[in-house]
């Protein structure tokens, strides 16, 4: 469906790629509600992906003390909800990330406090 | 002796008659349709504007005079509050947080649906709903102007309520209602109605009123007690509108109905998401609890829209679709958005705090299936780090829904412990949504959404900065040049209601020692 309108309705989007400094990517850690909400980071392509568990995601989820226990080799991705293995090694880019794709991983063992998924 | 005798006075209905729709006319110079170029291409059809029931049945003198007396007393006591401190009587300075998130929040909205009802009370070509609008229009504008000044007093007191307006034209959290009446005033004039005075005041209205103002009365804040009793006979005009112009679209003709539908489906969604903010002042930020946000939905929603569908039902309209899930929702929400509020304490113009220990009892007495099993752990682990001085603030910037432009916070239906995603492509772009229902309504109308001012997006686009800021510069923290943008006065307005200039002032002014200031 699209919008009813007196006259030719096309207006440009605002968030397209051009827009921002670098691509978004939306982030969310499962079973961590302490944290309410998943995050928007804008980053550079290039970055290596194994760089998020070590380098751009501290400063986000460092606070919960799951965090320092998680074993990145042993984390489960998904992208878009579907199950999905990234290669550490490779860019964000070489891993097909683009504009906005939101992913999410999933701490095997690591539930919240207490296991309360908080 | 045969001569007619003119009446001196027109009678009450023919006075009416002639203040409302006698002041209409068929334009010839022009077509009726180039002058009112609105009012059908929605697709609404109307055969007979006559048909139009007048819910005001109010004429613009009596109008004036019932409203200038009405005002006269709402600003003796506003008076009377200024000279006798009445600040001072307020339950404790926590509870000015749920006043602020209004003024900022709340009074703007007042203010645009001056505007768009100003609009509307233009552009329909039956009189009857053009004057109906242009009275709630001066409605809404008398709102505006009286909150701001029954609000003002606080602003000499307290922290965070120097700019309203510009901070809801600014600040990430204020663009939920202000999109919300931006994409309201963006549809046609009965969708406006359909939106505003049904779906909001008609259906919703009461959960926002009845706590805040019943809340200000608990928390002994007599200014806002007597704004609402000023304002409640306008807001039942204003219900009435909403209904009676439901009605009349639907009775016009049977095409309007599927339409009508469309309308309620969307905008009930709408204003159920808006209203979470005022779900988490309800159980969070009164410090006297007056009911919770699961009751008032029970008794004014599932109750009241109970019957309202079932009335409604004769003329093929349906409950709206979000209706399961949004009560569903009511063990819930209120729960996942003062947390968010928590978290982001740092990034907004009013203070948080843990709940103490008694209103976190009440919590689990109201919601018993919840708060406990999803809530709670979070809360004692952050009043635990709180008092180790290492008390939670979340620095990364949140995602939003495209549609609500809400933090990503609500949860699966039946499932809490999962976050709901949801996602559309379009023009190879991806959007993302919170919840079923904000993915339909982008769906919907795409083009209209991808235009959405993300407050998220525009701060990382680099578009929330003051103008001349050099982000280049050596040692520049775009965060605080965000909150220089939004007007915040850091480590004044923002971060935890302990140790705030608020809490320490209201405890001098009181002869309290803080401790004793929450009580
Ligand atoms: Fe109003
Ligand atoms: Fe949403």
């Amino acid at each position: 469906m699209s919008v009813v309108a007196l006259k030719p309705y096309a207006f440009p989007a605002k968030d397209v790629r051009e827009n921002f400094p670098a691509p978004l990517l939306f982030i969310g850690w499962e079973d961590h509600l302490m944290f309410g909400t998943p995050v928007a980071l804008p980053l550079p392509p290039d970055t290596p992906f194994g760089a998020l568990g070590t380098a751009v995601l501290p400063g986000t989820y460092g606070y919960h003390p799951d965090f320092a226990k998680i074993d990145w080799t042993k984390v489960e991705w998904f992208k878009s909800g579907k199950p999905w293995k990234p290669d550490p090694a490779k860019s964000l880019a070489d891993n097909g990330l683009k504009h906005k794709d939101v992913i999410r991983f999933r701490t095997p063992g690591l539930s919240g406090i207490n296991g309360s998924c908080n | 002796m045969d001569t007619p005798v003119l009446k001196k006075k027109l009678g009450l209905k023919e006075r009416y008659a002639a203040m409302t729709r006698g002041l209409h006319w068929d334009t010839t110079y022009q077509p009726m349709d180039k002058v009112f170029p609105y009012d059908k291409y929605e697709g609404i059809k109307i055969h007979d504007w006559d048909k139009w029931e007048d819910p005001f049945r109010l004429t613009m003198d009596a109008y004036w005079k019932y409203q200038g007396e009405k005002e006269k007393k709402l600003y003796a006591v506003i008076d009377a509050f200024a000279q006798n401190n009445g600040q001072l009587g307020v339950t404790d300075a926590r509870y000015i947080n749920a006043l602020k998130v209004f003024l900022t929040g709340v009074t703007p909205l007042e203010y645009n649906a001056h505007r768009l009802f100003a609009h509307v009370g233009r552009q329909f070509t039956g009189t009857g709903a053009r004057v109906a609008c242009q009275m709630q229009s001066i409605d809404e504008l008398r709102h505006y102007q009286t909150e701001t000044h029954a609000l003002s007093h606080y602003n000499k007191y307290f922290n965070g309520m120097h700019s309203p307006k510009h901070m809801n034209d600014r600040v990430w959290y204020l663009s939920v209602p202000k999109s919300y009446f931006e994409d309201a005033c963006t549809s046609g004039p009965f969708e406006f109605l359909t939106a505003v005075s049904f779906s909001f005041e008609y259906l919703l209205t009461n959960l926002l009123f009845v706590p805040f103002m019943s809340g200000a009365a608990h928390n002994g804040d007599m200014s806002t007690v007597t704004f609402g009793f000023s304002a409640q006979s306008d807001e039942s005009r204003h219900m009435t509108l909403g209904i009676e112009c439901l009605k009349f679209m639907l009775e016009q003709d049977p095409d309007n109905v599927p339409i009508v539908q469309g309308w309620i489906d969307k905008w009930f969604w709408r204003g159920y998401r808006l209203l979470s903010i005022v779900a988490m002042m309800q159980d969070y930020m009164l410090p006297k609890r007056v009911m919770s946000w699961r009751e008032g939905w029970e008794m004014y929603i599932e109750q009241n829209g109970e019957s309202l569908f079932r009335d409604l039902a004769r003329y093929g309209i349906r409950k709206p679709k979000g209706w399961v899930q949004a009560c569903e929702g009511k063990n819930h929400i209120s729960h996942q958005t003062y947390a968010v509020f928590y978290s982001y304490g740092a990034a907004a113009a009013f203070h948080t705090w843990v709940p103490e220990e008694e209103e976190m009892a009440w919590l689990s007495e109201k919601y018993p299936e919840t708060f406990e099993k999803y809530y709670l752990p979070r809360w004692n682990y952050w009043r635990e780090q709180a008092k180790n001085g290492n008390r939670f603030y979340q620095k990364t910037l949140p995602m939003l829904c495209q549609t609500c432009q809400i933090p990503m916070i609500f949860t699966e239906p039946g499932d809490a412990t999962k976050i709901a995603y949801r996602e559309s492509d379009y023009q190879g772009d991806k959007y993302h949504f919170c919840s079923d229902h904000c993915k339909e309504i982008f769906d919907n109308e795409p083009e209209k959404y991808v235009q959405a001012w993300l407050p998220v997006h525009q701060i990382y686009q680099g578009n929330c900065f003051k103008p001349g800021v050099d982000p280049t510069k050596e040692g520049f923290d775009p965060l605080l040049a965000v909150f220089d943008y939004y007007n915040f006065k850091v480590g004044r307005d923002n971060l935890d209601f302990e140790g705030s200039e608020d809490q320490k002032n209201f405890a001098a002014w009181r002869g309290d020692s803080v401790q004793g200031a929450k009580k």
